[in-house]
């Protein structure tokens, strides 16, 4: 039986247009991307030019300061552009699909025969091992480090997340072989939270090889950073990686086919979502191939989920480490008396100055503010949905202050932006809460 | 319509626009009337919670209003009595209505003016924190007070207490104690004393003017309860705990009635605007210490009678609770409120020359509330630090 830890802070987000379990589009590959600015601490070296043609598993480019680590193409075809931004800074590489469906064929040993040093390389050259994330500041592993352990949650208490029984249903047999990969890396074991509630009814408690924890409780208890700070917490000099569940899904596969195949599940949801549900779809897959779901009005197209996705736009791609998209309307309308407006009965708040705690319905939410920025000023709000031993309020002040040995006693290397990004949607003060804790992560990164 | 006036008058506030340097004044007067179009950020949450510092600030000028409506009354009805006037209701609330709302024009004018200055020259947006300091000043000076004396109180206030900090959200004292307390440390006769809690006693008793029924203030010199603490004290000026938890005495306009501030302090903790840690245990401070004051029989009140006197009520609810100036980590807030409690009845059972201690006691406090918070935080960054070790 496994340990349960229930969580009372945090916030499940009342927000309509939730996905329907069902899979109502089946995307072929046509244009994809790969963005290097999915992944943190990375510098990319361009391995392809425009033109050339790749298969699914062809490098694209490489990390400079570890040129074995590749990043793949996720389908064959030719390169179509080379994306660059301000000071040639590499934004994506974009192939265009041939159709032909051809991929690398890759030896793959039976994955007991590997040891830690055999699984790396196996990984690093399939390009897989982006898949694995480092905690402090959530980079990419890093190759060389010993990790702690590594976690895995199988609980996506995302506001709209992909529900990962529903998605990953088929892919057990993958998940498991994704697991007994991962625990050739690390001596601490391989940990994977569930929901408490649903315990026995998910199919992934049959999985073996690892250590199971439950959680309950509301958003953020499935980021996998704040079931670490309740598990095993990183202290300074610590290392652990995370693995998103439905990348072990395509690791497994990888062992499991001998080929690269990061085709994913996904969920496009949202209160202006058109028939909100699931497509299959290719990893990086673009915006434009998901247009059935999208209105013609002004809308944000978010890869990722609403309160740390980023906004691609609707000729964007899917982030490498997103399976949902969410699809709001723009906010950019004023609303006469609206602070002073005593039940507001359109909007959520979750301060009790509204009366929507008394309310039990899904909100239309948009991405107006909802007020002007201001210093802060209420500081019990951030503590109510950071369910973590931290002083989020210091935390963000030293962050701020850019006190790099505050920062690390009050908790830097415990948390992302993703695990106070619930902070920054509460803030009365409509304070940049994510941003700060990004720049923090990045000066912490540098004085490194 | 109001709409259309603001889009119209825009470009000339906008950049590039003729009174482009008055643009945070203009933006202010626009977010009044509009919640704005602005969109969340990239790289931020894409959806944001509807409630602002304006909702939550408003909330509390609300909670403000029982106690204001009641000393508007009791001006008058103080007045009416003293100088045996004999007035109806309408009369008095008349006569607090005058009295009142000069007091409330210039600390808003002095105190919005330098912060709208103050902004524009950061070119922020205003902040509105001044709206609930504006609103208090008025509710805890003597009514009486000269009006230029109020306008440099507030001036100082707000450019010494909080400006040079870096405004709202920054200042280290409630900005109205701070107002309250300048007057009374620079201009003490005009803030101490029996007479100056009723309107107009100062003034005639100084002129000499005479008026009808002059044998009263006999009876009632003693201006506030306060000045007799203790229960003959109390009796002799004729206050029961009934006369104390009403409010109908002399005072300052918001402090008197408890009841009022009840109500007010419902509503802050229905909103869970203010917090109630802070207001249960300034509470429970009080009581210990005035328990254990009856104890030791330096006074014969009883404990729970020293919760309704003075200005404690009103400080509790509204001042120590002040979310900038008290102590930031819950632990902290208990901490904080205890002290405040214990200290403002402490002030009260020795200091028979300063009945008063609950604006020095939320000032020190105040001065104090970093530190306890640094020792709480010390203790999560100590925990983080053994576990490091441990492992």
């Amino acid at each position: 039986m496994s340990d349960q830890i229930r969580l009372k802070k945090g916030l499940d987000l009342p927000i309509a247009g939730a996905a329907l379990c069902e899979v109502t589009l089946q995307v072929s590959p046509d244009l994809v991307a790969v963005k290097p600015t999915d992944f943190r601490g990375m510098v990319p070296r361009l391995l392809v030019k425009e033109g050339d043609s790749v298969k699914a598993g062809t490098p694209l480019f490489s990390d400079k300061k570890c040129p074995e680590m590749v990043f793949c193409s996720p389908v064959s075809g030719t390169v179509d552009a080379v994306v660059r931004g301000d000071k040639r800074k590499l934004l994506a590489v974009r192939v265009k699909a041939d159709g032909k469906k051809e991929a690398v064929r890759f030896d793959v040993p039976k994955i007991s025969s590997l040891d830690k040093k055999g699984m790396t390389e196996m990984l690093l050259k399939s390009g897989l091992w982006p898949c694995l994330k480092q905690r402090p500041f959530g980079t990419v592993a890093d190759p060389q480090a010993e990790p702690k352990a590594i976690f895995i949650s199988a609980m996506n208490t995302a506001p709209l997340g992909a529900d990962w029984d529903f998605t990953l249903k088929n892919d057990l047999a993958a998940i498991q072989a994704g697991i007994d990969a991962l625990g050739r890396l690390t001596k601490g074991g391989v940990h994977l939270s569930l929901a408490a509630k649903n315990y026995a009814g998910s199919e992934f408690h049959k999985l073996s090889g690892v250590i199971f924890h439950q959680f309950e409780g509301p958003h953020p208890a499935g980021n996998v950073g704040v079931q670490i700070n309740h598990i095993s917490p990183i202290n300074k000099g610590e290392v652990v990686w995370t693995v998103s569940l439905p990348l072990v899904a395509v690791i497994g596969r990888f062992f499991l086919k001998g080929v690269y195949d990061a085709c994913r599940t996904i969920a496009v949801a949202g209160p202006a979502a058109i028939n909100p549900s699931y497509a299959e779809v290719p990893a990086g897959v673009c915006m434009a191939d998901l247009a059935a779901y999208f209105p013609k009005e002004d809308v944000r197209i978010v890869s990722g989920d609403v309160l740390s996705g980023e906004a691609v736009g609707a000729d964007g791609f899917l982030g490498f480490y997103d399976d949902q998209v969410s699809v709001l309307k723009e906010g950019n309308y004023y609303e006469m008396f609206g602070w002073i407006n005593p039940l507001r009965s359109k909007k959520f708040s979750v301060s009790r100055a509204y009366p929507a705690f008394l309310r039990r319905k899904k909100y239309d939410m948009d991405t107006n503010e909802n007020g002007g920025e201001r210093p802060f000023l209420m500081n019990d709000v951030y503590d109510k949905v950071l369910p973590m031993d931290i002083y989020p309020l210091y935390l963000f002040k030293a962050c701020l202050a850019g006190d790099l040995d505050k920062m690390e006693q009050l908790g830097i290397y415990e948390v992302v932006e993703e695990d106070v990004a619930l902070c920054e949607y509460v803030c009365p003060s409509k304070i940049e809460i994510q941003k700060i804790i990004r720049e923090g992560i990045e000066l912490m990164m540098k004085e490194m | 319509m109001a709409k259309n006036f603001f889009d119209k008058v825009r470009p000339t506030f906008s950049e590039g626009g003729k009174l482009s340097w008055l643009h945070s004044s203009f933006d202010a007067f626009e977010t009044f009337f509009f919640v704005p179009n602005r969109t969340t950020r990239k790289g931020g949450t894409h959806v944001k919670d509807c409630v602002d510092l304006k909702r939550l600030l408003i909330i509390v000028v609300i909670a403000l209003m029982p106690a204001l409506l009641f000393g508007i009354w009791n001006l008058g009805f103080q007045h009416s009595k003293v100088f045996g006037l004999g007035w109806g209701f309408w009369q008095m609330v008349w006569y607090g209505f005058v009295k009142i709302i000069p007091l409330y024009l210039i600390s808003y004018i002095v105190g919005l003016g330098i912060e709208f200055a103050s902004a524009q020259m950061k070119g922020h947006e205003v902040s509105e924190g001044y709206l609930v300091s504006g609103f208090i000043i008025p509710l805890i000076v003597p009514v009486d007070v000269p009006w230029w004396m109020l306008a440099i109180a507030v001036a100082f206030a707000v450019i010494i207490g909080k400006e040079v900090f870096g405004g709202t959200g920054m200042n280290i004292w409630n900005p109205a104690l701070l107002a309250r307390a300048f007057l009374f440390f620079s201009y003490p006769s005009k803030m101490s004393g029996d007479s100056i809690w009723v309107g107009g006693l100062n003034k005639a008793l100084a002129g000499g003017t005479p008026w009808k029924g002059g044998e009263v203030v006999d009876a009632l010199s003693g201006a506030t309860p306060l000045s007799h603490a203790s229960l003959d004290g109390l009796s002799a000026a004729g206050t029961s705990a009934w006369n104390l938890f009403l409010g109908d005495i002399p005072g300052a306009v918001g402090e008197t009635s408890v009841i009022a501030i009840l109500l007010g302090a419902l509503i802050l903790l229905c909103t869970g605007v203010a917090s109630w840690k802070i207001m249960c245990s300034s509470v429970l401070g009080a009581l210990f210490v005035g328990w254990l004051g009856t104890s030791f029989g330096v006074t014969d009140i009883p404990c729970w009678e020293q919760l309704l006197m003075g200005g404690f009520a009103f400080g509790t609810v509204f001042m120590a609770t002040d979310p900038v100036t008290s102590a930031q980590t819950e632990t902290g807030k208990w901490i904080y409120g205890f002290l405040i409690g214990a200290l403002c009845i402490t002030v009260r059972l020795f200091n028979p020359g300063y009945p008063e201690g609950m604006m020095l006691a939320i000032l020190l406090m105040n001065t104090f509330a970093p530190l306890i918070d640094h020792y709480v935080v010390s203790a999560n960054v100590n925990r983080r630090l053994k576990r490091a070790k441990t492992v």
